[in-house]
């Protein structure tokens, strides 16, 4: 029998980090858990995105306890105070930073930190920590949902290209950023961040609508597990930047399979993050997905993952109009003919 | 050994708890405690060094361990001194009553230790937890020594004297000093170094203590028991290890002084060398009587005090050679109180010296400070002068008007002997606002970076919610003995602009202070919103006045409605006690070490609220006359009764020390219901009803804390006169569909919790955030509320036999016969004792357990439990915090016993009552409402057919005839009763078979001294005594209830089942037998708003952490299985429910990985518990079937 794994190189690169394949565990609770990583990395991944230090959450909490210890305190001569006393700092981001090194020293894959920044300051000044830390790289997860009707779509726009030039010029490892699809042009949102100095552009992120309670009347949260169908805007995306743009492209959401796998390679994606996969199927999942994928290349006589890479970009493809209006009236007049 | 000048010790601002505790956990290796007020903080400082992993002068980590009782401190305390450790314990007042057994033996056998006490009232007609000598002075006969100290610095100097003597004399000390005055006074100290306390501390006598230790490996036999032939031989032999005490100490405080340099006596005198009158006095007295003295000699006088350091065992010779040998009359003082004694024990023991060494010299005695009376030097100077009287009064007393036996001192309360150059600063914060901490790190920044001595103390008012804190700062270049409270404010602070209606905030403002004021009102405005007491007194003491909107600054700065920061910038930008740019480096400084461990965001807002501060304060430009057309309100209403105009206003107005003892209840009893007169306006918003959307569901009124929500269905007619905006509804009963529904709210008692908003099932069609009730501002409502509260009140009650009392809809028209309690806002504890007052109030006797129920259930000035309309409603009563059941089993033996006595007398006086009444009242059903109704009224009938009669029977049935009706009684606490203190007593009430009805308020905490762990402390829940999480589960008190068979038992809360907690109250009610319901109170010691504590109450019981359940023996007999598991098997998971609180996500934030482990040790008890649960619930009790033949 052959070894596939011998013959067919899955190897690629990410942000300059060479990687035995292109499975990387996505910014997930999963990470969470050094053992966890450590599965991740025993089940095949070529990298590991730690979940993500949020930056609004930290000050939360901050603010949450100490909101609660004041509340507690100095409500009568014999109750001064309801808790014990602090014994050291346990708010900031002692903790993840902790954790990054843990995971640093328990795997040799690269170990990606993820952060959500709400101000410049944290943004760049938590970044610094994390390279520290040593992070082998940084995903700034841009999760930012505006609400103020006065805010241009300019302006938006402004934040992430600033805040990735703020980080970019004090931290030395690569960054990545991962932004959602709702840009009014896309392809041009991708520039100004490569323009600003991103190493790499992670797509997409998921937004997690939260739904109504009709019962009780109430917003409720409502996370929802990806789907493959999710991948066919992510696919769509990456083919249009690939080799428009020097960012690496990582997709994310909705890769659920190896065929998931090769069609986001083919569109130009240098690596496949997943969450919801092993979320549903274990971390062990990753296991079969590699060698699923030496599988599919080695039927359809592939050498390597570089070989595909790009391979059905929109540059890369004899119609590249599919990627454009056109395929859109297709669609629709599909639909009309049956 | 080190030079005293060649050691520069650290200055540090710490209390007088602090102080000792310092000592004590670097003499000690074992130390077992119990927290008491108000020595709890001893024991919290030992067990979080430790915790720390802070070693002690052996370079060990001190054993720290809460018990469950003073009682059970002393034990394992005594068994660790047996086993050759180092030992010391904290306590005060019953608390050191309870180890008094255990210091018998401890002394009985020689063994050195020291009991550090902060010396506390022990309650008589009423508990008080300030400070006296009462505790110490019942421990006279244990044959501890005695050593008082009277300031911090003494504390903790005399504490290592304490700790190296007891060693050398092997006799036990108990160290004591003032119980609030010196154990919360923050004062600048110098602090004793780890080498000062190896060098007092004799290894050899450490070695000698080891050496006597029991042991298998050379074992003795200790604690026989001895028979008429040994033991008193035995009693004396103790002799001379007495006998040498007193020189051992001296000895130990001259060595004190080699090393350190204070150089202490058994006696130390002050004043005039010459002095004819001297004051004796111990504790912080003495430095009130110091300060006194030097003034009254500068001012020509000649008299000194004698300030006693060991009180026992008495030297006589010492104390003689101290006094001056002018001295012809002396005045001891005792802060302690002994009835039907010849004298206090100071004065006695200083009497009988005197006696026994053949002194003349002409003695009195007198008492002050009891339970912390201001002690001043105007007080001082009464004594003095009363010793020049030719015969001066015997046992007086003074600081109190005694208008019945007049034994009280005039005293001049204008006399003062500040020390001119001292900053006397007043500030008047709202409880929980932060203005303590920021005065306690005012006092340390001061205290550290300048050259002041400084001081502070700290003020709070009997109520957990809208209290008024007052912060006393002292700070100037001279030491201060000042240990009374300042009178004479350079400068005032009023935090909130609120308590200048209720407060005379500047009554202490000296001429020229300064007074600073937050208000929303500019500089320009402001003048025309002060009360005339305030102008007139502005403009009077040509006061400097200066404004700023401290919540403006808080809002802009991201610190929600916190100002304590920025009126501390304030603070120090007009009193320049340091250079600006200094004054600010050092209050960030302090912002950092305060809060920096909760997060730098923290810090950061902080540092913003400070640079901002300055910028929005503004000098008031005062107009030269008072202007204003309303004044601070009245106390109390006009229509208040009697007492309540001429006692309890008094105490509101802050006037209480004013009160003559004929004014005085002689026992401690009071009148109930007051609280109703107090509005004390602390909401800033209140509920407003919707009374088109609203279903009258009822669910408001049951869970409000503080019953300010209250509902009434009535007869239209009465609608007559209403005030215009009174609302008014049909009702939505079917039974009342002609009547009107009213749903009404005390505007001026509501205390803005919001839980009934939160509870309100209704959301409105077009906007779902509106509800049926919805906060709104109360300011513009307060009158017109007030006119339809007042309306509301005089509309007829509904009957209670026409209601459904299974029903919430229902109970909701019951009148709650506890209103308006001082608990804290959103309180989870008192829905369920309001409840219980609608259910049986009128017919309640209550016994309840020291603790937070006893404080807002019995603190005056005023008290929440009130009357119906007939005059009927709970009696209540608190004993001790350990004893509870069986007071509450006493108080059922006592209503059981006259109920028989009294059927007993019915039975025997057939004729002179008539027959039918007789048998009517000795056959009554009582087990419904109307039952009940028609038996109030028998007896009614029979009181009045023995009215005039004459015989010995008939006064005593008329004296018992009301014990003919149904009564309840209520044994009410917390868990540290329940579940620790008093856990052995409820056990065997339990076990009685008698028909009381327990009540368990479960906070999991002792919630009333600070957040102590209890045995109810859930697995992995930070509290005090358990910063690391607590390592192990729950104790189910309600399975151990329920292995008697015997015993009705329920688990409850409120907030995940309404019902199921009404049923419960009325099934332990009809139980014949002890009942027993522990009730789920979610409480502001888990750390997350109070407004989501039913949310809270329903995650516990989803979660699986608080299943509902109901255990009824009478069941069995009906061939039911008596356990009802009634809530659903979890349905979420634990961390969805415990990670919404502070004391379990602290422990995720400070130990990850530790929070982890009981995480899923604590999942592991909720599945093991719902699988017994279960399990139980399913057993077949049906009777088994006839095998057929």
């Amino acid at each position: 029998m052959i070894d596939l794994s011998k013959t067919i190189d899955l190897s690629t690169t990410y942000l300059g980090l060479k990687l035995k394949n292109p499975l990387v565990a996505s910014s997930s609770p999963l990470c969470q858990e050094v053992a966890n990583v450590r599965r991740i990395e025993d089940s095949g991944a070529a990298a590991v995105v730690l979940a993500s230090m949020f930056e609004e959450q930290i000050e939360l909490e901050s603010d949450e306890l100490d909101r609660f210890l004041t509340e507690g305190s100095e409500l009568s001569p014999e109750s001064i105070t309801h808790f014990p006393e602090l014994t050291h700092r346990v708010m900031g981001p002692e903790v993840y930073l902790a954790h990054i090194a843990r995971c640093k020293q328990a795997v040799k894959i690269p170990v990606i930190a993820s952060l959500n920044g709400t101000t410049k300051g944290g943004w760049v000044g938590y970044a610094k920590q994390m390279q520290q830390a040593g992070a082998d790289a940084i995903e700034l997860n841009v999760y930012y949902i505006p609400t103020d009707p006065d805010l241009s779509a300019d302006s938006v726009e402004r934040t992430y290209v600033d805040l990735v030039r703020a980080v970019k010029a004090e931290v030395r490892i690569p960054v990545a950023v991962k932004l959602g699809p709702y840009f009014s042009n896309m392809a041009n949102m991708a520039k100004k961040l490569e323009a600003a100095g991103a190493d790499g552009l992670v797509l997409f992120n998921r937004f997690y609508q939260p739904d109504f309670d009709l019962e009780s009347l109430e917003v409720v949260p409502n996370l929802m597990l990806s789907t493959p169908y999710e991948l066919l805007l992510r696919l769509h995306w990456i083919g249009m930047l690939y080799g428009n743009v020097k960012p690496d492209l990582a997709l994310t959401g909705g890769a659920h399979s190896a065929t998931d796998i090769v069609k986001a390679i083919m569109a130009g994606a240098k690596v496949v993050m997943m969450t919801s996969a092993l979320l549903k199927r274990g971390i062990s999942y990753l296991d079969t997905l590699s060698t699923e994928l030496l599988v599919w290349l080695g039927e359809h006589e592939y050498d390597s993952i570089k070989q595909m890479q790009g391979s059905m970009s929109r540059n890369s493809v004899p119609q590249p109009r599919a990627f454009e209006r056109a395929n859109y009236m297709k669609v629709l007049s599909s639909y009309a003919s049956r | 050994m080190s030079s005293p000048s060649a050691v520069t010790r650290p200055k540090v601002t710490i209390d007088g708890n602090e102080a000792a505790a310092y000592i004590a956990h670097q003499a000690s290796e074992v130390i077992a405690i119990y927290p008491i007020t108000p020595s709890s903080n001893m024991g919290e400082w030992a067990d979080q060094w430790s915790a720390e992993g802070k070693t002690n002068i052996w370079d060990t980590v001190p054993t720290v361990i809460e018990m469950q009782s003073e009682g059970g401190a002393a034990g394992a305390l005594h068994g660790a001194l047996q086993a050759g450790s180092l030992c010391t314990t904290f306590t005060a007042a019953q608390g050191l009553l309870l180890m008094i057994p255990n210091m018998y033996k401890i002394a009985g056998e020689l063994t050195p230790t020291v009991f550090h006490i902060a010396a506390r009232t022990v309650a008589a007609h009423a508990l008080s937890i300030f400070g006296d000598h009462s505790d110490v002075m019942s421990a006279r006969s244990t044959g501890f020594a005695q050593l008082s100290s009277c300031s911090v610095q003494e504390v903790m100097d005399l504490a290592l004297i304490a700790h190296a003597a007891t060693l050398e004399a092997r006799v036990p000390f108990l160290h004591f000093f003032d119980g609030f005055r010196t154990s919360h006074e923050v004062a600048k100290v110098e602090q004793l170094s780890r080498e000062d306390i190896r060098a007092m501390i004799d290894e050899d006598l450490v070695m000698a203590h080891r050496a006597r230790a029991l042991s298998p490996e050379h074992p003795v036999i200790r604690g026989t028991a001895q028979n008429p032939d040994f033991y008193f031989q035995a009693r004396e032999a103790c002799n001379s290890f007495y006998l040498a005490t007193p020189a051992i100490v001296q000895s130990v405080m001259d060595k004190f002084a080699r090393v350190v340099g204070r150089h202490y006596h058994l006696f130390d005198y002050e004043g005039a060398p010459d002095a004819e009158r001297v004051i004796v006095i111990m504790g912080s007295g003495a430095e009130v009587a110091h300060e006194a003295v030097e003034a009254m000699n500068a001012a020509g006088e000649k008299v000194g005090v004698l300030k006693v350091r060991l009180f026992l065992p008495f030297d006589t010779e010492k104390f003689i050679a101290a006094l001056p040998a002018t001295v012809k009359s002396l005045a001891v003082l005792d802060r302690t109180k002994e009835p039907g004694a010849l004298g206090e024990p100071l004065y006695v023991e200083v009497l009988t010296g005197l006696a026994q060494a053949g002194v003349s010299k002409r003695v009195i005695g007198g008492r002050y400070g009891l339970s912390s009376k201001e002690f001043t030097p105007a007080m001082v100077k009464a004594v003095f002068d009363e010793l020049h009287k030719p015969s001066p009064k015997n046992h007086f007393t003074v600081g109190i008007n005694d208008d019945v036996t007049h034994t009280s001192l005039n005293y001049d309360p204008a006399y003062s002997t500040e020390v001119p150059g001292t900053v006397r600063a007043l500030f008047y914060g709202l409880g929980a606002d932060g203005t303590v901490g920021a005065n306690k790190n005012s006092i340390k920044i001061i205290g550290e970076e300048t050259d002041n001595f400084a001081q502070g103390y700290f003020v709070y008012d009997s109520k957990k919610s809208g209290a008024i804190t007052i912060s006393h700062l002292r700070f100037g270049p001279k030491p201060l003995h000042s240990s009374y409270l300042i009178t004479r404010a350079s400068f005032v602070a009023c935090h909130q602009f609120s308590f200048l209606e209720r407060v005379d905030v500047l009554k202490y403002a000296e001429k020229g202070a300064t007074f600073l004021l937050n208000s929303s009102f500019g500089p320009e405005e402001i003048w025309d919103h002060l009360p005339l007491t305030v102008q007139r007194q502005i403009i009077d003491k040509q006061l400097k006045f200066y404004v700023i909107d401290g919540y403006e600054v808080a809002k802009q700065t991201g610190m929600g409605g916190r100002i304590n920061t920025i009126m501390q910038t304030c603070f120090f930008a007009i009193s320049g006690v340091l250079p600006s740019e200094e004054a600010i480096d050092a209050i960030k400084h302090a912002i950092k070490k305060t809060y920096g461990k909760r997060g730098d965001t923290v810090v950061q807002k902080n540092y913003a609220a400070v640079d901002e501060a300055v910028g929005h304060l503004h000098r008031v430009k005062v107009p030269d006359k008072v202007t204003a057309q309303f004044d601070i309100r009245p106390a109390v209403p006009a229509n208040a009764p009697e007492f309540v105009q001429k006692v309890t206003a008094r105490m509101l107005a802050g006037e209480g020390d004013e009160l003559p003892v004929s004014l005085i209840p002689v026992d401690g009893t009071f009148p109930s219901a007051t609280t109703q007169w107090e509005k004390r306006n602390i909401a800033l918003e209140i509920p407003v009803w919707d009374e088109e959307i609203c279903i009258q569901c009822g669910k408001c009124v049951l869970v409000c804390p503080h019953a300010t929500i209250r509902a009434k269905v009535y007869d239209t007619a009465y609608l007559e006169g209403a005030p215009s905006t009174f609302k008014a509804v049909a009702a939505r009963w079917k039974d009342f569909k002609e009547r009107k529904y009213t749903l009404q709210v005390a505007p001026e008692d509501c205390t803005g919790c919001t839980l009934c908003v939160q509870v309100c099932p209704v959301k409105s069609k077009t906007e779902v955030k509106h509800r049926a009730i919805n906060m709104v501002a109360q300011a513009p409502l307060r009158d017109s509320e007030a006119a339809n509260w007042d309306f509301f009140l005089k509309l007829p009650e509904t009957g209670r036999d026409t209601l459904s009392m299974n029903q919430v809809k229902d109970v909701q028209l019951l009148r709650p016969l506890f209103e308006f309690s001082g608990a804290c806002s959103g309180c989870g504890e008192t829905p369920y004792i309001k409840l219980l007052t609608q259910l049986f109030g009128d017919r309640t006797y209550i016994g309840n357990a020291t603790g937070c129920s006893s404080i807002y259930g019995g603190n005056l000035p005023s008290t929440p439990y009130c009357t119906n309309a007939e005059g009927h409603g709970p009696t209540w009563s608190n004993s001790l915090f350990e004893d509870n059941a069986e007071f509450g089993l006493g108080m059922r033996l006592a209503v059981d016993k006259q109920n028989e006595y009294a059927r007993e007398l019915v039975a025997r006086m057939g004729m002179t009552i008539g027959e039918e009444l007789a048998e009517a009242i000795l056959k009554a059903d009582q087990s419904t409402e109307p039952g009940i109704f028609a038996q109030r009224e028998r007896v009614r009938l029979l009181k009045e057919k023995l009215v005039g009669a004459v015989t010995l029977e008939a006064r005593n049935l008329a004296a018992m005839a009301d014990s003919l009706v149904k009564k309840s009684v209520w044994i009410l606490g917390g868990d540290g009763w329940a579940y620790d203190i008093g856990y052995g007593g409820l056990d065997h009430v339990l076990a009685s078979g008698r028909n009381v009805n327990v009540l368990v308020l479960d906070t999991e905490v002792y919630s009333n001294t600070g957040g102590q762990a209890s045995k109810s402390t859930p697995r992995g829940a930070v509290a005090k005594f358990a910063a690391a999480g607590k390592p192990v589960g729950k104790k189910d008190l309600a399975m151990m209830a329920v292995s008697y068979g015997s015993v009705y038992v329920a688990r409850v809360a409120m907030g995940a089942g309404d019902m199921h907690t009404l049923k419960a109250f009325l099934e332990a009610e009809a139980f014949n037998g002890p009942s027993l319901i522990i009730a789920y109170s979610h409480c502001i010691a888990h750390g997350y708003d109070m407004a989501y504590g039913l949310e809270q109450q329903k995650a516990a019981v989803n979660s699986g952490y608080w299943p509902l359940f109901r255990y009824n023996p009478d069941l069995v007999a009906q061939g039911k299985n008596p356990f009802q598991l009634d809530s659903r098997p979890p349905s979420i998971p634990l961390k969805d429910y415990i990670y919404n609180e502070t004391r379990y996500t602290m422990l995720v934030k400070s130990n990850p990985d530790h929070a982890r482990v009981l995480l899923e040790e604590a999942k592991e008890d909720v599945a093991s518990h719902w699988k017994l649960y279960d399990y139980l619930a399913h057993e077949s009790f049906a009777a088994p079937q006839e095998v057929k033949k």
